[in-house]
C-alpha cells in the first residue's frame, strides 16, 4: 500500500502546485531585456499572471535604440541588432500571453496585506498587490553634472542613451563634431550612433590608462575612424553659450566640438528599491541580492543592470531566465509558510571586498566583479572563511564585468562573503602572451 | 503709445509690469533675453526670506518684509509653490554661537519675532543628519522655499493677461527722453514708445541708468555656484541649514527645494564679465567640502544638477531706488539675491515712484487698449512636490497622458501646454522652468529626444 501510495502524493502535490502557480501573480517592474525574459519564463514555468509594467511607451528596454550588432549571442544563441532583439523579446512576451503595460510607472514599492506579500503603487495611485514581484528598472549613464564637470551650461552635451534615442528613435542630428567622455564599451557604440546622427568624433577621452574596450573595437577606432583617444587625462571644463564650443582638459589641451558625449559610468535606475528602504551594495548603488536574486524585502527579487550596472543586454537576460526558479519556489512554498519574512531577510547580506574592487554582486553568471583600475591579479571568493572559487581571468578591466563561476551549494544566503584579488596560478601558452603585452601597455601594475 | 515701458523681464520686471498692468495701465514689458526669468532669476536658492537678518532700517530690510507677506499671500492663489519648512542658522563654533546672539536682536529690530535661540542637543535632535560639532542654533520658523522658475513667469503671465505687452529679444541700445515720451530703441531696430519708464534691468540696471543720464551706481557682479542634490538627499533635512555669518567666514546654506531635491550654496566670487555663469573646479570643491561638513551623508548621494547665477551687486550696501521726474524714470537697482522675495514689494515702490513723479493716480478706463473685465484671473500647475502633482490626477477627464520626463514626472500635456498660448518655452531652458523636464537625476537620458520630437525642436542647433 505504501509503495502505491507515494507516487500518488507526489503526484498530489505537483497538482498543488500547479494550481497554486496558475492563481499566482508576479509583477516585473521594467521591460527591458532581464525584466522581459524573466515574465516570459515565468509564464512557461506555470505562473497564472506575469504583468510586466514599462514606463517607455514601448517595451524592450535600451537595445531598442542601440542600431548595431552585439546583441542576443548568450541568451538566443544568434548574434543580432538591438532593435531585433528588443523585437523578439517583445514578441516572446507576447506569445507567453504576459501581460505588458507600458506608459506606466511604478512610483512606490510596498508591502500588501502580509509582509511577505509585496505590493507595488502607480502613478496614479494604483496599487497592485502581488506574489513576487522582480524588480529589472535597468541603469542610465551618470550624467555630467553627476560627474561635476565645471564650466558652461551649453547645449550640446549628451549621454549616449540620449544619442541613442534621437539618432535611432527620432532620427534627429545631434551635432557636427563630437567629444566621447570615456572608453568603455559604450563609448564606442556612442561613435557608430553619432555618425547616424551625422556627427563626427572627433576625440575620447578616459582618466584611466588604457581604454576598457575589447581590443577590436579600439582598433576599429584607431584605424578606421582615425579618432585619438586620449588616455590619463580628465575633462576639466565645457566651453561655449549657448552651445557647446569646446572641452579643455586637465593637461591643458583644448579640443574644438560643438557636442560633449558622456558615456557609461553606470548609475542604476535604484530610487524605487531605495525609498522601500531594501539593503544597498555601497559602491555598485544596487539593492544587495542572495545567489538566488532575492532583496532583503521578502517576495522581492532584483534582476540585470540594476544589480550589476551596468553589463551587456544579453547577460542581463540571463538574469532574468535564472531568476524564475527562485521565484517559482517562493510562490510555491507559499509566501510566509517555510519562509517568514524574517528569516528571508536575514539572508540577504552585504558581500564585503576589498581594493581595488568597487563591487561584487550575484548574477546568472556567479558572481559580478567590477574594479576601479587595469590590474592583473585573480578574484578569489571566500565564503565563511573558505575559499571556494577563484576567477579564471588575469587581466582584469575597469568597467567591464568579472564574472566567477560558483560552485554549487558552497554559497548560500546568509553566509559571510568575501572578494579580494590575488595573484594567480602559473600561467599557461596564450594567457601568458596576453599578460606580457597587457604589461607593457598598462601603468596600473600591482 | 504706453503709459509705462519697463525695462528687464526678471522677477522685478515682470512683478512691475503685473501690478501696473492690473492697475489698468498700458504697460510694455522689454527683456534681451528670449524668455523671462532667464537671468539672475533662474539662479537663487529659492527661498522666501522673513528678512530677519537684513540690516534695519535700510531699503531692503523694509521691502523684503514687505514682499514676504506679499508673495506669501500670492503664490498660491496662482499655482506658485511655496512650502514652509523655516530654518535655522548653525553655529559650529563659540564664535558663531555667540553671534546668533547679535542676529537675534537684529530680527528683533526688523521686527521679526519668531526666532528661538536652542542649544546643541535640540539642534541636533531637530536636524539628526548635521555632522559632529553643533555649537548652538537659532530658529527662524518662517522662512518659507519658493518656486523661482514659476514666480516670474506667473506675474508675466498675469501681466499680459491684462493687456501687458512683452517684447523680447529686446536689447536696449538707445534712449531718447522727449518732451512727453521716451523712446527706447533696441540693438534690432525695433522702438518702444512710453511716458514713464522703469528700469528693472538687474545686471545692466546701471548701463540704462546712464541712458538716462545718472551715474548713480556700478554693478559689481557677484557670481554664485549652487550644487542640486538628488532627490534620495531629501529626507536628510527638514529645514534651511542656514550658515551664521561672522566676519572672517562666508559660509553656504543647505536647503531643501520645492521640487524636492536639496541645494547647497552659494559661493561668491566678484568677477568683470556679467554674463559669466560658468562654474568652476574651486566652487565646486568649495561646495562640495562646506556640504559634507554640514550634512555628511550627502557624501553618498549624486549630484543632479550644478548652476551659477550671477547677482546685481553694487558698490553700495543697499537696493538703489529713485525717481526723476523730469526724466519721468524710476530706477530700481542693485537688487540682489533677495529681489526674489521682494518683487512684490518693489513693484508696488516703483508705483509709489511713479505716482511721485506724475504718473496720474487713476489710471484710464482704457488703459490697456482691451475690453474685457479686470482683472484677469491666471493659474499655474504648481511644480512642487508638496502639493498634486498633474501625473498623480487619475480622472480621465483631465487627460495629462503619459509621464515623459521620468525622473521629474511630467506628462506629456505639461510639455504641449507650455510650448503654446502667450509665452510658450522655445527651448529647452524655458521648458525646465516652465515644467520641470530634464532637471531631474538623468538630465536627458531618458527624455530629451521625447522632448524633442514633441517640441519639434532640433537638438544639433
Amino acid at each position: 500500500m505504501t509503495t502505491a501510495a507515494q507516487p500518488e502524493e507526489a503526484e498530489e502535490a505537483e497538482e498543488t502546485e500547479a494550481s497554486t502557480l496558475a492563481g499566482a501573480h508576479v509583477i516585473v517592474v521594467g521591460g527591458g531585456p532581464a525584466g522581459l525574459t524573466a515574465a516570459t519564463g515565468l509564464r512557461a514555468a506555470g505562473v497564472g499572471r506575469v504583468t510586466v509594467i514599462e514606463r517607455e511607451q514601448q517595451a524592450g528596454g535600451v537595445p531598442r535604440h542601440t542600431d548595431h550588432l552585439g546583441f542576443g549571442l548568450r541568451d538566443l544563441r544568434r548574434l543580432t541588432t538591438g532593435p531585433r532583439y528588443a523585437e523578439r523579446l517583445r514578441r516572446a512576451a507576447h506569445e507567453a500571453d504576459v501581460q505588458v503595460r507600458t506608459s506606466c510607472t511604478v512610483i512606490e514599492l510596498t508591502v500588501g496585506r502580509s509582509l511577505a506579500r509585496p505590493a507595488v503603487v502607480l502613478a496614479d495611485g494604483t496599487r497592485l498587490e502581488a506574489d513576487a514581484v522582480v524588480l529589472a528598472t535597468g541603469v542610465r549613464e551618470r550624467p555630467r553634472a553627476a560627474r561635476l564637470i565645471p564650466g558652461d551650461r551649453p547645449s550640446g552635451v549628451y549621454t549616449t542613451g540620449a544619442v541613442q534615442q534621437h539618432t535611432a528613435l527620432h532620427h534627429h542630428r545631434v551635432g557636427r563634431r563630437a567629444v566621447i567622455v570615456g572608453a568603455e564599451h559604450v563609448s564606442f557604440s556612442a561613435i557608430w550612433s553619432l555618425r547616424h546622427g551625422g556627427c563626427t568624433t572627433v576625440a575620447m577621452i578616459t582618466p584611466l590608462h588604457r581604454h576598457q574596450s575589447v581590443g577590436a573595437l579600439r582598433l576599429i577606432a584607431a584605424t578606421a575612424r582615425r579618432i585619438p583617444v586620449h588616455t590619463g587625462v580628465r575633462l576639466a571644463s565645457i566651453e561655449g553659450r549657448p552651445r557647446v564650443e569646446a572641452v579643455v582638459l586637465d593637461d591643458g589641451r583644448r579640443i574644438a566640438c560643438d557636442t560633449v558625449v558622456f558615456t557609461g559610468d553606470w548609475v542604476p535606475d535604484h530610487e524605487v528599491a531605495v525609498r522601500a528602504g531594501l539593503m544597498i551594495t555601497r559602491g555598485a548603488g544596487s539593492p544587495t541580492i542572495t545567489s538566488r536574486f532575492a532583496t532583503s524585502q521578502p517576495g522581492v527579487f532584483a534582476i540585470g543592470n540594476l544589480v550589476h550596472p551596468a553589463d551587456a543586454a544579453d547577460q542581463c537576460a540571463l538574469d532574468g531566465r535564472a531568476v524564475v526558479g527562485p521565484v517559482i519556489d517562493w510562490v510555491v512554498a507559499g509566501a510566509g509558510q517555510r519562509l517568514d519574512g524574517r528569516s528571508w531577510t536575514a539572508m540577504t547580506a552585504p558581500i564585503t571586498v576589498e581594493a581595488p574592487i568597487s563591487w561584487a554582486s550575484f548574477s546568472a553568471r556567479g558572481l559580478t566583479v567590477r574594479v576601479v583600475e587595469h590590474v592583473v591579479a585573480r578574484v578569489e571568493v571566500s565564503c565563511d572563511g573558505a575559499v571556494v572559487a577563484l576567477g579564471r581571468r588575469r587581466h582584469l578591466v575597469p568597467n567591464r564585468s568579472i564574472n566567477v563561476a560558483l560552485p554549487s551549494g558552497t554559497v548560500d544566503a546568509g553566509r559571510l562573503i568575501e572578494v579580494r584579488l590575488v595573484e594567480g596560478a602559473a600561467d599557461r601558452g596564450p594567457a601568458r602572451r596576453h599578460l606580457r603585452s597587457l604589461r607593457n601597455r598598462t601603468t596600473a601594475l600591482r | 503709445m504706453h503709459d509705462v515701458a519697463v525695462i528687464g523681464g526678471g522677477v522685478i520686471g515682470c512683478a512691475v509690469a503685473r501690478l501696473l498692468a492690473l492697475d489698468g495701465r498700458s504697460v510694455v514689458l522689454v527683456e534681451r533675453h528670449h524668455d523671462v526669468g532667464a537671468g539672475t532669476s533662474k539662479a537663487n536658492t529659492a527661498i522666501l526670506h522673513t528678512g530677519f537678518d537684513a540690516t534695519p532700517g535700510s531699503t531692503e530690510a523694509r521691502l523684503v518684509a514687505r514682499g514676504y507677506e506679499l508673495l506669501l499671500a500670492h503664490a498660491p492663489t496662482v499655482g506658485v509653490s511655496i512650502e514652509e519648512t523655516g530654518a535655522l542658522l548653525v553655529a559650529w563654533d563659540d564664535d558663531q554661537a555667540a553671534a546668533l546672539d547679535g542676529i537675534q536682536s537684529k530680527a528683533l529690530a526688523n521686527g521679526y519675532r519668531h526666532t528661538e535661540l536652542i542649544d546643541s542637543h535640540e539642534v541636533r535632535r531637530l536636524e539628526p543628519h548635521l555632522g559632529p560639532g553643533l555649537a548652538r542654533g537659532l530658529l527662524v520658523p518662517g522662512e518659507h522655499l519658493v518656486d523661482p522658475w514659476s514666480t516670474p513667469l506667473a506675474f508675466a503671465h498675469e501681466a499680459m493677461a491684462n493687456g501687458a505687452a512683452l517684447m523680447l529679444r529686446f536689447t536696449v541700445d538707445a534712449v531718447h527722453i522727449g518732451p512727453d515720451h521716451t523712446t527706447l530703441r533696441a540693438l534690432d531696430g525695433r522702438s518702444v514708445l512710453a511716458r514713464y519708464v522703469v528700469n528693472a534691468a538687474g545686471l545692466s540696471g546701471d548701463e540704462i541708468h546712464r541712458h538716462f543720464g545718472y551715474d548713480g551706481f556700478t554693478i559689481r557682479p557677484r557670481r554664485g555656484e549652487l550644487i542640486v542634490f538628488d532627490k534620495l538627499a531629501r529626507p536628510l533635512l527638514t529645514r534651511t541649514i542656514l550658515p551664521v555669518p561672522t566676519a572672517h567666514t562666508k559660509g553656504v546654506l543647505v536647503a531643501p527645494t520645492v521640487f524636492g531635491n536639496v541645494l547647497v550654496g552659494p559661493t561668491a566670487d566678484d568677477i568683470d564679465d556679467r554674463t559669466d555663469t560658468a562654474s568652476t573646479q574651486r566652487g565646486l570643491d568649495d561646495l562640495l567640502t562646506k556640504s559634507r561638513h554640514i550634512l555628511p551623508e550627502l557624501a553618498d548621494v549624486e549630484v543632479t544638477a550644478v548652476y551659477a547665477g550671477v547677482r546685481a551687486a553694487t558698490e553700495h550696501p543697499d537696493y538703489h531706488l529713485s525717481a526723476d521726474r523730469a526724466g519721468r524714470y524710476v530706477c530700481l537697482g542693485g537688487i540682489r539675491s533677495t529681489g526674489l522675495t521682494a518683487s512684490m514689494a518693489l513693484a508696488e515702490e516703483a508705483r509709489g515712484l511713479l505716482r511721485s513723479i506724475g504718473l496720474d493716480a487713476t489710471p484710464n478706463a482704457d488703459g490697456g487698449g482691451t475690453t474685457q473685465d479686470r482683472p484677469v484671473r491666471i493659474r499655474m500647475v504648481p511644480l512642487g512636490e508638496a502639493g498634486p502633482r498633474p501625473y498623480q490626477e487619475a480622472d480621465p477627464a483631465r487627460a495629462w497622458g503619459r509621464i515623459v520626463c521620468h525622473c521629474e514626472r511630467v506628462t506629456e500635456r505639461e510639455i504641449t501646454d507650455a510650448c503654446r498660448g502667450p509665452l510658450p518655452a522655445t527651448d529647452v531652458d524655458g521648458l525646465r522652468r516652465r515644467t520641470r523636464a530634464v532637471a531631474g537625476r538623468c538630465q536627458g537620458f531618458y527624455c530629451s529626444a521625447e522632448i524633442a520630437a514633441l517640441t519639434g525642436w532640433d537638438p544639433s542647433r
